[in-house]
């Protein structure tokens, strides 16, 4: 059986990565990518826990379901804003869109 | 109902008024005038039914007085069980004298202001000044209905509401010619001296109700107030010389006189109804309602102070008008001078005996009558000469006795009646006030005698300077508008007041109105009938003597000889001046200035503070929103990693 450290450090690899990549890229997509890392690894802690503290239940499993859906519907979400962006800016730099404020 | 008609008194003079407001100005100036005119006839009309009913029809009751009627008396507003604030119809002998005086007036001076008025507004528009022939009329029928109100109210709100009505009526018409300057700041003085006063009025309402439980003028009709009125006793009597501060600002008492000359920069018809002979007269008519509260609640030293303030108000003036270079301005010093003997009479009183000690109220009341009827007359002459010469200043008159003699022989019934000359009105009841003022003290007797010598003087000088003396038109016939007689429209009113002066005294008038309700022949002491006689002749040959004449060496000469005295009295005795002093620099100077500063600096500066602060913090805290949302998520992490440190280290 694997240890369970493998799976904590691999997520905690993705986490770091997406996080990372969220603040050094500029491009959107990128970012987007980011934060699905970001996402994935916190599904991963939750099938690896429930695995090893509940084994015989299935919460743990539900909710990586339930998250993973949510994240494709923020993902069409954003992708939908990014469309937006690029339409209005002729670009898909974050920085581009500095003057969102106030 | 007896007089179930009676609210159409007040209620056509203010149709009246909401109509030739709001529409006057789309009619033509005839129209608007006849139907003011018209309101008014009607007004004046059913005032003489009302006084023919009163006095003659239905007469005394049983118990051999004028019953007081209440015609109607309905709630406004309830402020608790006892104390309510009524708006009524009140008839009692003065209210349906006062109907009869302001109604009568009224008319005359509806009547007279077609020619009057007619004759200004040509000269405004010359000038380019607005007309404003209909407003006018709206005005006087506000100013007519307001003081019927005031004269009829069942209580003393009442009479409060009204009274500060016939204020603004008073304020809108002095300033009527409001493109002069003159007019304005007359207007704004009559308006705030007169509100001063009303303060006082007010404040002396409130304590009044406060401590008695009512409005009413009549305390012993109602057996609920028995018990509160032991407890109010001490506070009666300084409520009810509050009440007369007020009636002091309104009647141009000394030393709130000061607005009433120069409120003569009103048109002169109004001159003749507001400030000769209603409005002015409503502190006289204010303190004769509560003359029976004054006595019975022991404010019997009030009334002596009213005494005294009005002789010496009476004295003052009378010195004033011997000097006046306007014409107008000196019979508005004579009408306070007047209203100054109405207030002596009332304030002498000391008991309600019509023989001893209430004389005064019966004397009071009769002057008031007479005095608005030659006072009026006066002022309307003044008003035809005016319109003829086109100016106020007796420099531009002289020899007018030749071109209008009809004014001529007005004016000169109207000096006679105001002089105490028999048979005109003045004589009787001027000389019922001096009899009154003997019973008070010898002093106020002869003091008050000492004043008419003075009237008599002042207004005769008045006539000679006008009628007599050298011409201004003759001096140079050829360049200046030859004077002319006014017309019928005009001369009219003046021959039916002249008629009025002249028979007014001859009225029994001790049989309808006295201090008890009693029936009172007028005796006339052969005392002071001779000693005022003789006085008012005095008065009258030394002003023969000293104007009559072209040349007037003596007045110079005495002019030259006395310059100081010559000066004051020409300044008024810079009681204008004193108030200027008084309101400029140490009110506005040391109240209104420090009061100032601290508003602008530490009110005003408190809140420029605060938004001061709140727009440098918002200064400050602004670069935190860039837009940049990539440094927003290093902020988000670097403080969701702080959290969880904190967390874990706790």
């Amino acid at each position: 059986m694997i240890p369970v450290e493998c799976f904590l450090v691999l997520s905690t690899l993705l986490f770091f990565i997406g996080v990372f990549g969220f603040v050094t890229r500029r491009n959107l997509i990128a970012m987007l990518i980011s934060i699905e890392l970001v996402l994935n690894s916190v599904d991963i802690n939750f099938a690896v826990f429930n695995r090893i503290l509940y084994p015989g239940q299935l919460e743990g499993f539900f909710f990586t379901l339930f998250s993973i859906g949510v994240s494709a519907a923020e993902t069409a979400v954003a992708l939908a804003i990014i469309i937006n962006v690029y339409r209005n800016y002729h670009s898909d730099q974050v920085n581009s869109i500095e003057n969102m404020k106030f | 109902m007896e007089y179930s008609y009676a609210f159409l008194i007040l209620l056509l003079p203010f149709l009246g008024f909401l109509f030739l407001g709001l529409c006057g100005m789309k009619l033509k100036k005839p129209v608007a005038g006849i139907i003011g005119t018209l309101v008014l006839g009607t007004v004046f009309a059913l005032s003489c039914y009302t006084a023919y009913k009163y006095f003659f029809e239905i007469g005394r009751g049983a118990d051999g007085l004028y019953p007081t009627v209440t015609v109607f008396n309905f709630t406004w507003l309830k402020f608790s069980e006892l104390l309510t604030f009524n708006i009524g119809f009140r008839l009692t002998p003065i209210s349906v004298m006062m109907l009869i005086v302001i109604t009568t007036v009224s008319f005359m001076v509806h009547i007279y202001s077609f020619g009057y008025m007619a004759e200004r507004d040509e000269n405004y528009k010359m000038e380019g000044y607005e007309k404003g022939f209909q407003r006018f009329y709206a005005y006087l029928s506000l100013f007519t209905m307001s003081m019927l109100g005031l004269v009829v109210a069942t209580n003393i709100f009442q009479m409060y509401l009204f009274w500060e009505l016939v204020g603004v009526c008073s304020y809108l018409l002095i300033g009527f010619y409001y493109p002069k300057h003159a007019a304005v700041h007359a207007s704004k003085k009559a308006f705030i001296v007169t509100r001063f006063a009303d303060l006082f009025f007010l404040i002396g309402i409130l304590f009044y109700s406060f401590y008695v439980g009512t409005f009413n003028y009549d305390l012993t009709a109602d057996q609920t107030l028995q018990a509160h009125l032991a407890g109010a006793q001490w506070i009666i009597p300084a409520s009810l010389f509050l009440m007369f501060i007020g009636g002091a600002g309104k009647s141009a008492m000394f030393p709130l006189h000061i607005w009433l000359p120069d409120a003569m920069e009103g048109p002169t018809p109004v001159s003749a109804l507001i400030h000769a002979a209603t409005m002015v007269v409503a502190g006289v008519y204010q303190v004769a309602s509560l003359l029976p509260i004054y006595i019975q609640f022991g404010a019997i030293e009030q009334l002596h102070w009213i005494a005294y303030i009005a002789a010496f108000t009476a004295f003052y003036a009378a010195a004033v008008a011997c000097c006046q270079r306007d014409i107008k301005r000196g019979l508005a010093f004579s009408t306070i001078s007047q209203i100054g003997y109405m207030l002596v009479a009332l304030g002498v009183c000391y008991s309600l005996d019509n023989h001893e000690g209430g004389l005064g109220y019966m004397a009071a009341m009769f002057h008031l009558f007479t005095h608005a009827m030659f006072k009026a007359l006066l002022f309307l002459c003044s008003g035809a000469i005016i319109v003829i010469i086109g100016s106020n200043f007796k420099e531009y008159m002289g020899g007018l006795h030749k071109y209008m003699p009809i004014t001529n022989i007005c004016f000169l019934v109207g000096c006679l009646a105001i002089s105490g000359i028999p048979p005109f009105a003045g004589f009787y009841s001027k000389d019922e006030i001096i009899t009154a003022c003997f019973q008070f003290s010898p002093f106020m007797g002869y003091f008050m005698t000492l004043v008419a010598g003075m009237t008599a003087f002042y207004m005769f000088r008045l006539y000679y300077v006008i009628f007599w003396g050298q011409s201004y038109y003759e001096l140079d016939p050829v360049n200046r508008r030859k004077p002319q007689e006014v017309p019928f429209v005009m001369w009219g009113p003046l021959v039916f007041l002249a008629i009025i002066s002249c028979v007014a005294g001859l009225i029994p008038f001790g049989h309808f109105i006295s201090a008890t309700g009693a029936s009172y022949d007028i005796h006339l002491n052969a005392r002071v009938v001779t000693t005022s006689i003789i006085v008012a002749v005095i008065g009258i040959v030394l002003a023969t003597y000293m104007y009559a004449p072209k040349k007037t060496p003596l007045a110079d000469t005495l002019a030259k000889k006395m310059p100081r005295l010559h000066k004051a009295a020409l300044n008024r005795f810079y009681i204008d001046d004193a108030w200027q002093f008084f309101a400029h620099k140490i009110v506005f100077g040391c109240v209104a200035k420090p009061i100032a500063w601290f508003d602008r600096h530490v009110v005003d500066g408190a809140f420029n503070f605060l938004a001061w602060s709140t727009q440098e913090a918002g200064e400050v805290i602004r670069p935190w929103q860039s837009g940049d949302v990539r440094q927003y998520a290093i902020w988000f992490l670097t403080g969701s990693v702080a959290l969880t440190l904190i967390l874990l280290c706790i």
